[in-house]
């Protein structure tokens, strides 16, 4: 069953350097899996966690934040405080049996095109490995 | 140097000595007014601020109920400050919570001299009643606590879940304690803690001296019993709540009132996103997810309504209770939240109201931090 078990991952990317880098795989032909699903961002600092939490509770297997790397970031420093709330959502989704595996934050220059592809390909694939978010056995959850 | 002075009792006369220490802050004009639980001319007891020394014979600090948490009450006392001193008696979660509130500039502490009890716990609202009526005093209340026949006063009737957890009898960050932990209601001690206490000692004019030699060890182990306790509460949660069906299982009785939220004092949103537009959906929303699931509950998003609150508030929970004792059905939320708030609260060694100079957790950010939430290093 896992063969044909295809994970949806919701990315929520920064717009100056993880979707340029995005971007930039698809203009260099650097083809990435399908289940990684892109929203555009401001910053990785402009995602609150109820949108993560809103992605899992409405069966996401994974959720991808991409920021840019620390002294990189556009707006000085949302990605610190992306990372900060990383840290707290991480926790509390971790007592309810959702892994830290299926929710990464990373981060990505614009100019790393290879990167993109390298991380939503493992992302991908540990998500196979971890099976569906175990919440889609119950889908009557809003 | 901690200095204390002994408040001579007479038997059965606790709220009397109080309400002369109170009446004298007001008189000699170190304080205008003091807000102090108090009863309220029917029945009950309400906070009350009290600027007329002739009605503070209303005054019961010490009454084992809170019907809100003080720290809301004291923060729409100071978040515009009215410049005038005054003196407010709270218990330690609602100066802890006052605290968050204050660096969250929801509140202000300039004008204040904060006055902390000594707490073994508060009954329910509704049980309160029925305990005043049937002649419990916090005379009684102290007395049978404090010798030791717990706090099951009535057959049934208990303290609230939160206090048997709580490890925190004895409230920090104050300017004066009123000491009963070790003395017993005949023999209150209260405690100049900070400068602005030892102004008002000055103000007072009254001796002061050494403490009660049996409170070190009365308090060592009422923190150890409620410890202990709240250790067995924590594993027997996380064993139990540990996936997201089981926290819809744990939320079952909830019907979105959002009552907890507007009882907790930390939850410091001026306006809580679940009940702006956001989440006024249109029908349409309603009938996709219908088309997509299948079926949909409603009110719809509880799960989402709960752990938005964590992300919210859990690193700055105090364990108030107040949550469970909102709940219209009677969900044990406090357990919840404190649980996932020793979580999330020792992820950034945080200890809500344990000083005013530590930022709190979401308020702050630093380069060289969290490396391992990425993993990666440049």
């Amino acid at each position: 069953m896992s063969d044909e078990f295809e994970p949806t991952i919701v990315a929520f990317l920064c717009n100056w350097c993880t979707f340029t880098a995005a971007d930039l795989a698809g203009s260099s032909r650097l083809s990435y899996p399908q289940n990684v699903k892109i929203i555009r961002m401001m910053c990785s600092g402009m995602v609150d966690p109820i949108y993560v939490l809103k992605a899992f509770l409405d069966g996401a297997d994974g959720v991808f934040i991409g920021g840019c790397w620390p002294g990189d970031c556009h707006y000085i420093n949302g990605n610190l405080k992306a990372r900060r709330r990383v840290a707290l959502v991480t926790e509390i989704l971790k007592q309810f049996g959702i892994e830290e595996d299926r929710f990464w934050l990373r981060w990505v220059a614009a100019s790393d095109g290879v990167m993109f592809r390298e991380l939503s390909k493992e992302m991908t694939e540990k998500l196979k490995e971890l099976g569906p978010n175990p919440l889609k056995v119950n889908k009557m959850i809003a | 140097m901690a200095e204390f002075s002994k408040l001579s009792c007479k038997k059965g006369a606790l709220n009397e000595s109080l309400a002369g220490l109170f009446k004298d802050m007001l008189e000699k004009g170190v304080v205008d007014a003091v807000l102090v639980p108090s009863h309220q001319p029917v029945k009950g007891i309400m906070q009350t601020l009290i600027a007329d020394p002739a009605k503070l014979d209303s005054a019961d600090p010490f009454a084992p109920v809170v019907p809100v948490n003080s720290a809301k009450l004291v923060s729409s006392l100071t978040n515009v400050p009215s410049g005038r001193p005054v003196a407010v008696v709270m218990r330690s979660c609602e100066v802890r919570a006052f605290l968050e509130l204050i660096k969250l500039k929801q509140a202000s502490v300039e004008d204040l001299v904060l006055i902390g009890i000594d707490c073994l716990g508060r009954y329910e609202n509704t049980d309160y009643l029925k305990l005043e009526q049937d002649g419990v005093t916090t005379q009684s209340f102290l007395e049978a606590v404090l010798s030791g026949k717990g706090t099951e006063i009535s057959k049934g009737i208990d303290v609230a879940p939160a206090c048997k957890i709580c490890e925190y009898p004895e409230p920090d960050n104050v300017d004066i304690k009123l000491c009963v932990i070790g003395s017993g209601p005949d023999e209150v001690y209260v405690e100049w803690v900070s400068e602005k206490g030892k102004y008002v000692l000055d103000k007072l004019g009254i001796e002061a001296g050494d403490g009660h030699s049996g409170r070190d060890e009365a308090l060592k182990q009422i923190m150890s019993e409620r410890i202990s306790e709240r250790d067995k509460v924590f594993t027997e949660l996380y064993e139990q709540v540990n996936t997201l069906e089981k926290l819809q299982e744990h939320l079952a009785g909830c019907i979105n009132c959002y009552n907890c939220r507007v009882a907790c004092p930390v939850c410091y949103c001026k306006e809580c996103v679940f009940v702006t537009d956001t989440f006024r959906h249109p029908g349409d929303q309603y009938m996709s997810w219908g088309d997509n699931r299948g079926a949909v509950k409603m009110p719809a998003e509880t799960l989402l309504y709960h752990m938005t609150r964590m992300t919210h508030m859990s690193t700055l929970c105090v364990g108030c209770g107040q949550c469970t004792s909102a709940c219209p059905n009677d969900i044990p939320l406090a357990e919840l939240f404190r649980s996932i708030a020793n979580r999330t609260q020792a992820r950034f060694d945080y200890h809500p109201g344990r000083s005013l100079d530590e930022p709190q957790p979401l308020a702050v950010f630093y380069d060289d931090e969290l490396v391992d939430v990425t993993g990666q290093v440049k």
